[in-house]
């Protein structure tokens, strides 16, 4: 039987602190660890399958048209080509994160450039890419589609109902200081390190896919409806993930494309997707347009506050960048406008990328915040301080345990913050403007349905199992310190497995709700053993201590094993969001720090410092939780510096599809990153009191960058990435 | 066509259009290394060929004719990990894992580059012994990208083997 958690009201009973085995929230190493570093996690494509086959992609040349024929006669010649498959069970987009159905299949209805059309399988991948390259696709191509937002044609719709409170317009003319101005952002790609993989085994009734996903339990539905089978009889495996970033929340091309070739050929087929196709048919995030708008009393309390945005996406897509999530509840203003609208364009489908909406919503917010502190001159800080709002200011609902204000006052007196004099082109060592900037952090938190099931063997070790991934978040670790703290046991005496839809659905990894959500499945089964326990020892449940493979209640100490006897207990729960994510606002804080140096002659910029003080509820492991926050603040740098996809405004192609020419950060464009983690036990973040950690910290980050920039050179550039040719455009003379 | 890998004999016959890559991970099953982008743009494939570091995925296997390759799984296994590899899980120098292999390989590498007084982008001096600084350190792992962004804590990991060595 499964036991259900309807969490409807904020769980006060901070049991995980009450509890005494003491490991919870401790810096445990990663349980996988030791077979990460050794080679041995074993990847989608690092199965050994006999008689398995491999599949190379061909992807489209045109942005728009139709597929009139694929001339295969003279690849199906070539050494080791064994078929040319383009088939209607195939996808032609990567599926948005938890849509559950097929993405749009018509591989022959060419919608962006970069689309999937067909799949040569051979013998060997040097086979079958030398085919692919071969594979002559003929078009009908339609003339002058449209792949540029910034294209006259392109009409922008309101992609939900705007915000829209009082009279912004005239909130900005009664203010005392205000600020109306436009950032942009560019395009970004989740670039994780393993390219999307997958293996297909067809045995005549079940699919079997080893593919790199973040979420099964809807992945499971989003292939079996592209394939036209029932979701029982798919089975997918992804226990080690090598990054995930938003880019596989959703089955992606070759997924599909391998299991439509296993099925057709009646043999295990491999398709790995190239770098470059991981950029051409994946997923983007939204370039983005945004108008900021904030009007201040003469306190510099905010009493007018506008943000639009304009994104674009494929049509059909449901799916829009949500650049103004955070600007929904972050800061007050009674007069306010928040409209996010978007465009119809055929580039690759936009979607989910690591913190969709905050991570570019943030900086632009911040960055329009560090401009309203310069024009009032005060502490950017302190501007923060006065605009925390008593409640949401348009749902007016309380806020959820809010640490925003310790943040900020701790960030600064660790980073030894020194507010009082804005003035830009005060500090220069050698060939370098120094200068400092800071930004608030905040995402939403969210939470989703998730099972998970919990056995207490018989030799008092622990199984947790859920098909919960890990894609490098540390799931593996913070659910293993869950169930250890929750039954008394060693870290040690805990297995988990995870990644395998075998096992109860879990919530997925993404939108940072892994841990608080399949972690609370797992607190519920473990309560359920617990009350089993004290039911053998006729104690009531919060009467039992578990400590070190003991039960312990009023003067008695047994061992568990002797307790259990021969008999495992085994727990299944599911845990559910109910009312309490309507009841709070609920949000992860932060405070980010940086100190940049930009060359005074070329404009290049150097982040020297960077420190970010956060709050996510409770810590489950504050080792990992700070290398997610570190993660976050790369991310910042990235988006701030260096990131951006090119496109060609012909055909809408992706000029940069590689990792040489799309610019993540390497080793040496990072400083030591100085993570705080503050204290804190949010009741409505989950049973756990535990809210996400995976987002928080690039949401902003490239805000402190952009502010620190300013204060160093005197440049306010608003256009993200800031390349040195924006710098060098404003730099001082010298 | 023989060459030692990790110390045992193989003998390559395959396609000569496969990549050292393709071999280990296809042809011997050592799936430790990584293919991260196919064209030397990430490290995550690299591997030391005579005690240096090369991205795997940019030489053909038939180019390594009687060559000692050595990769991830030639350092140390799960139960008894080489001092980088314990570094690397004690300081979270990785996250997903799909880098670290590269990684471990080449800080291995980078160690010995730097004992035998090869300079880089960012030595004052290069005439002068390396001193590993924490810049020097990351200098010199700049050819292995980390898209989780475990930089701060791989810098800390490699700078505490330095330190032990010292």
């Amino acid at each position: 039987m499964t036991s259900v958690y309807t969490m409807d009201e904020p769980d006060e009973r901070n049991r995980l602190d009450a509890m005494a085995q003491g490991v919870i929230g401790k810096p445990l190493d990663r349980l996988e660890g030791p077979l990460k570093v050794s080679g041995k996690a074993t990847y989608a494509a690092e199965y050994r399958i006999p008689n398995c086959v491999e599949g190379v992609l061909v992807t489209a040349t045109i942005a728009r048209g139709q597929v009139t024929a694929i001339d295969d006669e003279a690849v199906l010649q070539m050494p080791g080509v064994i078929a040319v498959l383009s088939d209607d069970r195939m996808t032609a987009r990567a599926a948005q994160g938890g849509a559950g159905k097929s993405p749009v299949r018509k591989v022959r209805d060419v919608q962006y450039y970069g689309q999937p059309v067909a799949l040569v399988v051979a013998k060997t991948f040097e086979q079958a890419r030398h085919a692919a390259k071969h594979l002559r696709i003929r078009y009908r191509e339609e003339p002058d589609p449209l792949v540029d937002p910034e294209d006259e044609r392109a009409t922008f719709e309101p992609f939900e109902d705007p915000t829209v409170q009082g009279d912004l317009d005239q909130a900005m003319d009664a203010a005392a200081h205000a600020v109306d101005v436009v950032y942009t952002t560019e395009g970004h790609n989740s670039a994780a390190m393993e390219p999307h993989a997958s293996i297909a085994e067809w045995d005549g009734k079940t699919l079997t896919l080893h593919s790199s996903l973040q979420m099964l339990r809807f992945n499971r539905k989003e292939l079996a409806d592209a394939l036209g089978l029932d979701a029982d009889n798919v089975r997918l495996a992804s226990p080690y993930v090598g990054g995930g970033f938003g880019s596989k929340l959703g089955i992606s091309p070759e997924g599909a494309a391998a299991s439509v070739a296993a099925i057709t050929l009646k043999r295990p087929v491999r398709v790995v997707l190239l770098r470059q196709q991981v950029f051409q048919c994946i997923m983007r995030r939204s370039e983005t347009r945004q108008r900021l708008r904030l009007a201040a009393d003469a306190e510099g309390r905010l009493i007018g506050f506008g943000h639009e945005a304009w994104v674009s996406n494929l049509p059909e897509e449901e799916f829009a960048e949500p650049v103004l999530q955070a600007s929904e509840f972050l800061y007050p203003g009674d007069d306010r406008k928040l409209d996010l609208e978007v465009t119809r364009i055929h580039r690759v489908t936009a979607g989910s990328v690591r913190a969709p909406g905050e991570a570019v919503g943030m900086q632009a917010l911040e960055g329009a915040m560090d401009e309203l502190a310069l024009a009032m001159e005060i502490d950017p800080v302190e501007l923060r301080l006065r605009n925390i709002p008593e409640r949401h200011p348009t749902l007016d609902i309380p806020y959820s345990s809010r640490k925003l204000e310790e943040c900020l006052r701790k960030g600064a007196e660790r980073f030894d913050w020194d507010g009082a004099d804005r003035t830009p082109c005060k500090k220069r060592e050698g060939d370098w403007w120094i200068g400092t900037g800071m930004a608030t952090a905040t995402r939403v938190h969210n939470l989703n349905k998730a099972e998970a099931r919990v056995t207490f063997r018989a030799d008092g070790s622990v199984e947790v199992a859920s098909d919960m991934t890990d894609i490098g978040t540390g799931t593996y670790t913070v659910l293993q310190q869950i169930a250890a703290e929750m039954l008394g046991v060693d870290p040690g005496r805990v297995e988990v497995h995870l990644g395998d839809t075998d096992f109860p659905p879990g919530s997925g990894s993404g939108g940072s709700w892994g841990a608080a959500s399949t972690g609370s499945a797992v607190f519920q089964a473990c309560e359920g053993i617990r009350s089993k326990l004290a039911a053998k020892l006729g104690c009531a449940e919060d009467e039992l201590t578990l400590k070190d493979g003991h039960a312990v209640t009023g003067n008695r100490r047994i061992a568990i094993a002797d307790l259990l006897g021969d008999e495992a207990l085994t727990e299944h729960a599911r845990f559910k969001p109910g009312k309490i994510t309507e009841a709070f606002a609920a949000a992860m804080y932060g405070a980010f720090f940086a100190e940049v140096a930009v060359n005074v002659y070329s404009g290049e910029v150097r982040v020297r410092r960077f420190t970010g003080a956060f709050s996510m509820g409770r810590v489950l492991n504050a080792k990992t939780a700070t290398s997610q926050c570190m993660g976050g603040m790369v991310w910042g740098i990235g988006s701030a510096l260096t990131e951006e996809l090119a496109f060609d405004q012909r055909d809408g192609h992706i000029v940069n599809p590689d990792l040489a020419e799309y610019h993540v950060p390497v080793n040496l464009d990072v400083p030591h990153l100085d993570v705080l983690l503050v204290e804190e036990r949010d009741p409505a973040g989950s049973p756990l009191q535990a809210k996400g950690v995976g987002e928080l910290g690039i949401c902003g980050a490239a805000g402190a960058i952009a502010n620190a920039i300013h204060h160093a050179c005197g440049v306010r550039v608003r256009s993200f990435p800031i390349t040195p040719d924006k710098v060098l455009a404003g730099l001082p003379e010298v | 066509m023989p060459l030692t890998i990790n110390g045992t004999d193989h003998d390559f016959t395959g396609d000569p259009r496969t990549t050292l890559l393709d071999f280990l991970r296809d042809g011997c099953g050592l799936t430790g290394t990584k293919k991260g982008c196919d064209h030397g743009q990430c490290g995550a494939c690299t591997v030391l060929v005579n005690g240096q570091r090369i991205n795997s995925c940019l030489t053909l296997a038939v180019m390594h004719e009687g060559d000692a390759v050595t990769t991830i799984e030639g350092f140390g296994t799960p139960e008894e990990l080489h001092p980088l590899q314990e570094a690397f899980v004690r300081h979270d120098g990785f996250q997903c894992g799909y880098c670290t292999p590269g990684q471990i390989c080449s800080a291995k590498a980078m160690l010995d580059e730097a004992a035998n007084g090869w300079a880089s982008f960012v030595s004052d001096d290069i005439t002068a012994p390396v001193s590993l600084t924490r810049d020097e350190i990351r200098e010199r792992m700049s050819g292995n990208l980390c898209r989780c962004g475990a930089y701060s804590n791989i810098v800390d990991a490699i700078a505490e083997v330095v330190e032990a060595g010292r």
